[in-house]
């Protein structure tokens, strides 16, 4: 992911989307909408699915990393859209707020065209950036927390 | 005979709105919102989310103010709740490697890569209440320390290399992880379903399991190996796509508890382990959890099943406090049917057994016509 | 766009079609030999029909993998079914929970699918078959469960064994299939419980 909140993310084609899509579904309704509402032209996104609401059956390992079992449900929504050139989009993101979701898959669409991909990189840009500012501060207070063991010398010899 | 009682709907009617005013309560007090029970009330969250089997913040805090805090009765809205709505699939399996931790410990190793990172916890707290929070005091902002980058690895991971530790666990291959969600419980069950309903389970009922261990009943030796809680990526396939797409994160609290073993027939000695995986930060639970898997596993290493938490059918039959409280609390519905055909029957017994007693000419007295 | 079948198609009220069409189902299902009309539109890939395409929208999810013939695999039947219902096609008949049959493709037989067990018979499979019509084929009495005295059906498209067939699916109850024929617009149910004879002439 961009870390100067400049570069466009790595890889292309499907990887590229697979990224953006995971950093789309990390952004926060607020962030999508500013960033919709001032786009200068905003194409017309007919819904192709949902937005809906579901679950998804979280599975874990046993051991860590061992066979798969199902741990529980978490709620998740989803949104496919088709723009007026046909692209279609998809946004899926952990919660029930189909607004948001109904976003990420617009973005996800608008990705695929030359012309938006620069608007949409700057979204992924600014939402990556704002992640990793807070996953290292709470790595940093995390580290405050970490026992730095010392030996105490007991008795003379 | 069947008599058809009707009535009681204005009761419940008038109790309903009863129950909403008592929640409601001082008007004069401002209602608490759905954030704040998140954000300050949020390991109760992380119950209810972890016993209702449904990782979401926002309902599990609705469900734990519309029940007035019976978490319980929390857990049994947002069981229903997610009956309402479709499966979109199964993640791909969590990563607790890569965890972003916040809480890591070890009782097994002092030093070990990583650290020990005690994170947000209430150990070595003294327990005694804090007047200050009897008001809104102002709170100190966490301190921040550089250097937390380093990679945590895997405690388990540290003797797997000596051969003295088992792996992580394995089944079959090509076994689908069952899911007790959509097949009736069957017994015995593979360890996966083990641990999907344990996941879900009850967190006093395997808190007192696993202290039964501990105190003898199940040979139970453990050490924490670790405990890490912190937020994992979940993933879904988009099969429309042919890749698999990050949802967001969820914390997780894991706990890989390690178990002396002497070795069987089958196996050398080494140490077993037992694995807990709990949604929110639920430390007690995912221990007890990993407690009660490993004294599950007994028949797997020839131990003798001799004490109720390596009782599998008693266990996993018990442990959802959904189905034991619908199975005790109906005990309150109207009965009164069953018990009038009681009440006949032991007035009769009665009648046999004095007239047993006493004049024993006429043991066989014929009942009284009514 | 080449997904553009799997992407359309698809109920425009998914909630209020779904009840609807599964309304007609159940009341056909329960009444043998009734024939219930589906209201809702779906348009699934060529060459499913749009009646099937309700019922595949309505019946199936994630947790029923679906059998289709060769034909409709070849379709884009089976990213239209995963996109929108959230269901994997199966090759083995034996997986499956649903199976669809296009008008005029041979349709298996029965005792390939899943039959169920004693313990749950309801573990089997739903076979969706369109036919030519419910109308000018050879008589059929239906007698059973759902159904007052008799009553008498004539569709026409069914394979020649049907009444061996069905008569074998009878045989084994609690276990068995349950179908649903479906002409045009229109749906006729033939649950297991239902004895199918040919009327004597």
């Amino acid at each position: 992911m961009a870390s100067d909140g400049q570069q466009p993310l790595p890889g292309t084609g499907p990887e590229r989307r697979r990224q953006a899509m995971g950093v789309l579904a990390k952004a926060t309704r607020l962030e999508l909408e500013q960033v919709w509402n001032a786009l200068p032209q905003r194409p017309e996104a007919v819904p192709v699915r949902g937005p809906e609401t579901g679950l998804v059956m979280v599975r874990g390992r046993i051991g860590g990393g061992g066979a798969p079992f199902n741990l529980g449900e978490v709620t998740a929504t989803r949104a496919s859209v088709r723009l007026e050139g046909g692209t279609v989009g998809h946004g899926q993101s952990l919660g029930t707020d189909g607004e948001k979701a109904r976003l990420a898959a617009i973005f996800d669409a608008l990705l695929q065209l030359p012309e938006h991909a620069p608007a949409v990189e700057r979204l992924l840009s600014q939402v990556s950036a704002r992640i990793e500012a807070e996953d290292a501060q709470r790595i940093r207070e995390t580290a405050a927390t970490r026992v730095d063991f010392f030996t105490m010398v007991r008795g003379d010899d | 005979m069947y008599v058809a009682v009707k009535g009681g709907e204005a009761a419940i009617a008038n109790a309903h709105r009863l129950l909403a005013d008592r929640r409601r309560g001082d008007r004069s007090l401002p209602s608490i919102t759905i954030e704040q029970i998140v954000a300050q009330l949020g390991l109760a969250v992380d119950r209810v989310m972890a016993e209702a089997s449904l990782y979401d913040r926002a309902i599990a805090a609705l469900a734990i103010r519309q029940s007035c805090g019976d978490l319980i009765e929390a857990i049994f809205i947002l069981r229903a709740y997610r009956t309402t709505l479709p499966r979109f699939g199964y993640s791909v399996p969590l990563e607790t490697a890569d965890m972003q931790v916040e809480r890591r410990v070890s009782a097994t190793y002092k030093d070990l890569p990583g650290g020990q990172l005690l994170g947000p916890t209430f150990d070595y707290t003294h327990r005694l209440l804090d007047p200050s929070l009897l008001h809104d005091a102002p709170v100190d902002e966490a301190l921040q320390r550089e250097g937390g980058q380093e990679p945590i690895m895997r405690v388990t991971d540290i003797l797997a290399d000596e051969d003295l530790m088992e792996d992580d666990g394995t089944l079959p291959e090509g076994h689908v992880p069952g899911d007790l969600t959509r097949e009736p419980l069957e017994f015995p069950m593979a360890r996966d379903l083990r641990l999907q309903a344990l996941a879900r389970g009850d967190e006093g009922f395997l808190l007192s399991l696993g202290y039964s261990t501990q105190r003898g009943y199940a040979r139970s030796h453990p050490f924490v190996g670790e405990i890490r809680i912190g937020e994992v990526d979940v993933e879904l396939d988009l099969p429309e796509l042919g890749f698999a797409v990050s949802l967001g994160r969820i914390r997780i609290t894991e706990c890989q508890m390690i178990n002396q073993f002497k070795g069987s027939a089958k196996s050398p000695p080494q140490f077993t382990r037992g694995y807990g995986l709990v949604f929110g930060q639920s430390e007690r639970k995912a221990m007890a959890m990993s407690l009660v898997d490993r004294a599950l596993r007994a028949s797997e290493f020839d131990e003798d099943v001799v004490a109720p938490a390596q009782d599998e059918e008693f266990v996993i039959s018990h442990s959802d406090n959904v189905q034991a409280t619908g199975f005790v609390e109906h005990l309150k519905l109207p009965h009164y049917v069953d018990f009038q055909a009681e009440l006949d029957l032991v007035r009769r017994m009665r009648r046999e057994y004095e007239a047993g007693r006493g004049d024993k000419t006429d043991s066989d007295i014929p009942e009284a016509a009514e | 766009m080449p997904d553009a079948q799997i992407f359309s198609g698809a109920f425009a009220e998914p909630v209020f079609a779904a009840q609807s069409v599964f309304r007609t189902v159940m009341d056909c299902m329960a009444r043998p030999g009734t024939i219930g009309t589906i209201a809702a539109a779906a348009r699934p890939p060529q060459p499913l029909g749009a009646a099937a395409g309700a019922i595949a929208l309505t019946l199936c999810d994630h947790d029923t993998p679906v059998w289709l013939t060769p034909q409709l695999s070849k379709s884009k039947l089976p990213g239209w079914l995963a996109f929108h219902a959230g269901a994997a096609v199966t090759v083995e008949k034996q997986d499956a929970r649903f199976a669809f049959v296009e008008k005029g493709a041979v349709v298996p037989g029965f005792g390939l699918f899943a039959q169920g067990t004693q313990e749950y018979p309801d573990r089997s499979a739903t076979l969706v078959v369109e036919i030519e019509s419910f109308e000018g084929g050879r008589p059929l009495v239906l007698t059973g469960p759902g159904i007052r005295d008799e009553a008498v059906v004539a569709p026409q498209g069914l394979p020649e064994t049907f009444v061996a067939l069905a008569g074998a699916n009878r045989a084994m109850f609690p276990r068995g299939v349950d179908l649903i024929l479906v002409a045009g617009d229109r749906i006729l149910c033939l649950p297991r419980t239902t004895v199918i004879n040919n009327r004597e002439a």
